[in-house]
């Protein structure tokens, strides 16, 4: 076992993988010289090269689509965004060509390629570079889009995005980073559509994912002393949901509370809701709740921040309100 | 008004064909033509659906970069991209059958007249949106560069080819693609077919500079103009480019001065270009100046040239019915192709 910080998790999985794999490569902005912004990719320049370890100039649309052609053609790049927001920029190469070409070519090319980088609400960098695109990007089809939220699952998940065969949107926190885990020393890969079951319980089920899970977490500790027992599901795979695991949470608690960094409109939160709906509306005790963010631009002032995403109180309130309407 | 870009005197280089290698040219360029006019009488019939986007009077800038081209290098085009998946050597009765929506079609029925795809044939795709398919192939003429000094395959030159209009020309995505193909040496040819209108905005009333090719001297790649009604001339720029591009030498910028004979789409009522300027264009129709210079040549005589637009009608004839006969997808397919299994 070694302790392990979350960027270096992330940074043994493509140096692992670029290892394995020498069709795997890496492209955005500062990933060679500078390492990074983040120093995901230090010192991979000068183990793999200009070519492996691309520097491009900032032209967010313009590479990605690049990459996209690449992945087309055999190669299976993952483009780093320096910061996720900036890939609003790249919003037609993602959803026409990188979501949309294989369906529309009829299978004729497949698109391997990781697109990663942090995102969600840091402390106090405004409303541009506080974005939660996986929102935004849920809908457009072919996308596969994963949360990582721990060391662990960082390094696992990446290792199996970058060796799917399909565009992975792959969504790191910008506060989470400097996570320690102790990781195993063999090799291991964390399958992709899969949720996580941080905390088994019965009274409630609490959907999660990325820096929330870490809110969920210290929120559970206060209810515990309360003697509720709440399940906590991280849902790593975004798009598409993993219902056989939360389907069958909701079927133990028949209650669902959904924790989410992105806005309330359109969100993650609400295609939970719309499709527990659909499949699990006999067996719910009580309507699903969801915590989001508020419906701003993330204010830069550090209380109007604060006010904006969720916080472990408000968890608390609303899994203590729930549990004491049982019916 | 804007002042007009004075249509340059083109002198016919001398590079040498022979019989053979002509008449593969003009039957690429009937086939382009030949092709279109059937989906033009087609979609007045109803069979064919959707934003159609016809070639007619730009054959000589397809035959003459593609054909210059080995059949293992990359085509990338754009929403008018039937002749250019011909060229590249997609069989019409599959790019007939994807017009048709047909299971049979180069993209099985899911992509249309705008998305052509054919991997066997290296074609990239036929891209919709204006500028969306330039850094595609930059990917593809990447990829080439990384096998090769990456990967260390000596085998790994091949060129890529990425055609798009004028108007494409005034998108970032234009200016980005050719600032990184020139900084990494990309083996790529970036064709403008500048055939003057963007539907009806006219090229002269969307540029600050309406000399495509000489936006490329300040990212430090040639550019080059040329005769795009003259399947010879850019058949000669075109050999320069992919002999330069093969040889590890980077992009070139190729802007191909023509002109497309028919509406920006079938949907296009084409009121906006005056008849005088149609009628100059038409005069210079590129096919019938590519069997003047065969017969003037003696390279071939017009009996010959009678039975290779024999040959092309009877398959464009055979792609018909084929397109016609073929079945459509299976409603159960419906989900099919939106993941790469395993």
């Amino acid at each position: 076992m070694a302790e392990t910080l979350l960027f270096n998790a992330l940074r043994e999985a493509i140096d692992e993988e670029m290892g394995r794999d020498d069709t795997v490569f890496v492209l955005g902005e500062d990933v060679g010289v500078y390492g990074g912004s983040y120093k995901v990719t230090k010192d991979l320049y000068e183990k793999y090269g200009e070519l492996r370890v691309l520097d491009t100039p900032i032209a967010e649309n313009s590479f990605t689509g690049m990459a996209v052609g690449a992945a087309m053609t055999g190669l299976r790049p993952i483009i780093e965004g320096m910061n996720m927001g900036f890939l609003l920029l790249a919003f037609n190469q993602i959803a026409n060509n990188a979501g949309m070409l294989r369906y529309t070519s009829g299978g004729n090319y497949k698109i391997p390629m990781v697109i990663r980088g942090p995102g969600g609400v840091g402390r106090q960098l405004g409303a541009e570079h506080s974005q939660r695109l996986e929102a935004y990007f849920q809908a457009v089809p072919g996308l596969k889009i994963v949360a990582c939220s721990t060391p662990y699952n960082a390094k696992g998940l990446l290792k199996a995005a970058i060796r799917d065969d399909n565009p992975v949107l792959f969504f790191e926190h910008v506060l989470l980073y400097n996570l320690k885990e102790d990781l195993p020393n063999h090799e291991y890969v964390v399958p992709l559509d899969k949720a996580e079951i941080v905390r088994p319980g019965k009274d409630v089920t609490i959907l999660t994912y990325s820096r929330m899970r870490h809110h969920v977490t210290q929120a559970v500790k206060g209810l515990e002393k309360k003697g509720i027992d709440p399940e906590v599901i991280d849902l790593i795979s975004l798009k598409p949901l993993d219902f056989d695991t939360i389907g069958a949470s909701i079927k133990k608690t028949h209650r669902v509370i959904i924790v989410e960094e992105c806005m309330k409109t359109g969100g993650i939160g609400a295609e939970i809701i719309a499709s527990i709906n659909d499949r699990y509306f006999d067996e719910l005790d009580a309507p699903v709740v969801r915590l989001s963010s508020q419906d701003i631009p993330t204010p830069y002032n550090g209380k109007l921040e604060t006010l904006t995403i969720v916080q472990p109180k408000q968890i608390e309130a609303a899994v203590e309100n729930m549990v004491a309407l049982k019916v | 008004m804007v002042q007009e870009r004075t249509l340059p005197q083109f002198q016919a280089p001398a590079a040498p064909i022979s019989t053979d290698q002509g008449l593969v040219l003009y039957e690429d360029m009937i086939l382009g033509r030949y092709f279109e006019d059937k989906c033009a009488e087609m979609y007045y019939r109803g069979k064919m659906f959707g934003f159609v986007h016809l070639y007619n009077g730009q054959e000589a800038v397809s035959s003459g970069v593609i054909r210059s081209l080995r059949s293992d290098d990359y085509v990338c085009s754009t929403y008018r991209d039937h002749v250019h998946a011909l060229s590249a050597g997609v069989p019409a009765k599959n790019v007939m059958a994807e017009l048709f929506g047909k299971e049979t079609g180069c993209s099985r029925g899911r992509g249309g007249s705008m998305h052509l795809f054919s991997s066997e044939h290296n074609l990239l795709g036929g891209f919709a949106f204006i500028g969306e398919g330039i850094p595609v192939a930059l990917g593809a003429a990447f990829q080439s560069r990384y096998r090769k000094d990456a990967l260390g395959d000596p085998s790994a030159d091949q060129v890529t080819a990425c055609f798009f209009g004028d108007g494409t020309t005034n998108n970032g995505q234009f200016f980005e693609c050719l600032n990184m193909a020139a900084l990494w040496k990309l083996p790529i040819l970036f064709v403008v077919e500048n055939n003057k209108w963007a539907i009806g905005m006219a090229h002269e009333r969307a540029t600050s500079q309406p000399e495509i090719y000489k936006k490329a001297s300040v990212f430090g790649l040639p550019g080059v103009e040329v005769d795009g009604m003259d399947v010879m001339a850019v058949r000669a720029v075109a050999q320069e480019a992919v002999a330069r591009a093969r040889a590890g030498e980077g992009p070139t910028l190729i802007e191909a001065l023509t002109y497309r004979f028919r509406g920006h789409s079938l949907a296009d009522p084409d009121e906006l270009r005056s008849k005088a300027e149609k009628e100059a264009w038409l005069a210079r129709d590129p096919i019938k100046r590519f069997e003047s210079y065969l017969l003037e040549h003696s390279l071939t005589d017009e009996g010959a040239l009678k039975e290779v637009r024999d040959r092309i009608q009877t398959r464009i004839d055979d792609a018909l019915t084929f397109a016609e006969d073929s079945p459509e997808p299976n409603p159960d397919d419906l989900y099919k192709y939106i993941f790469a299994e395993g």
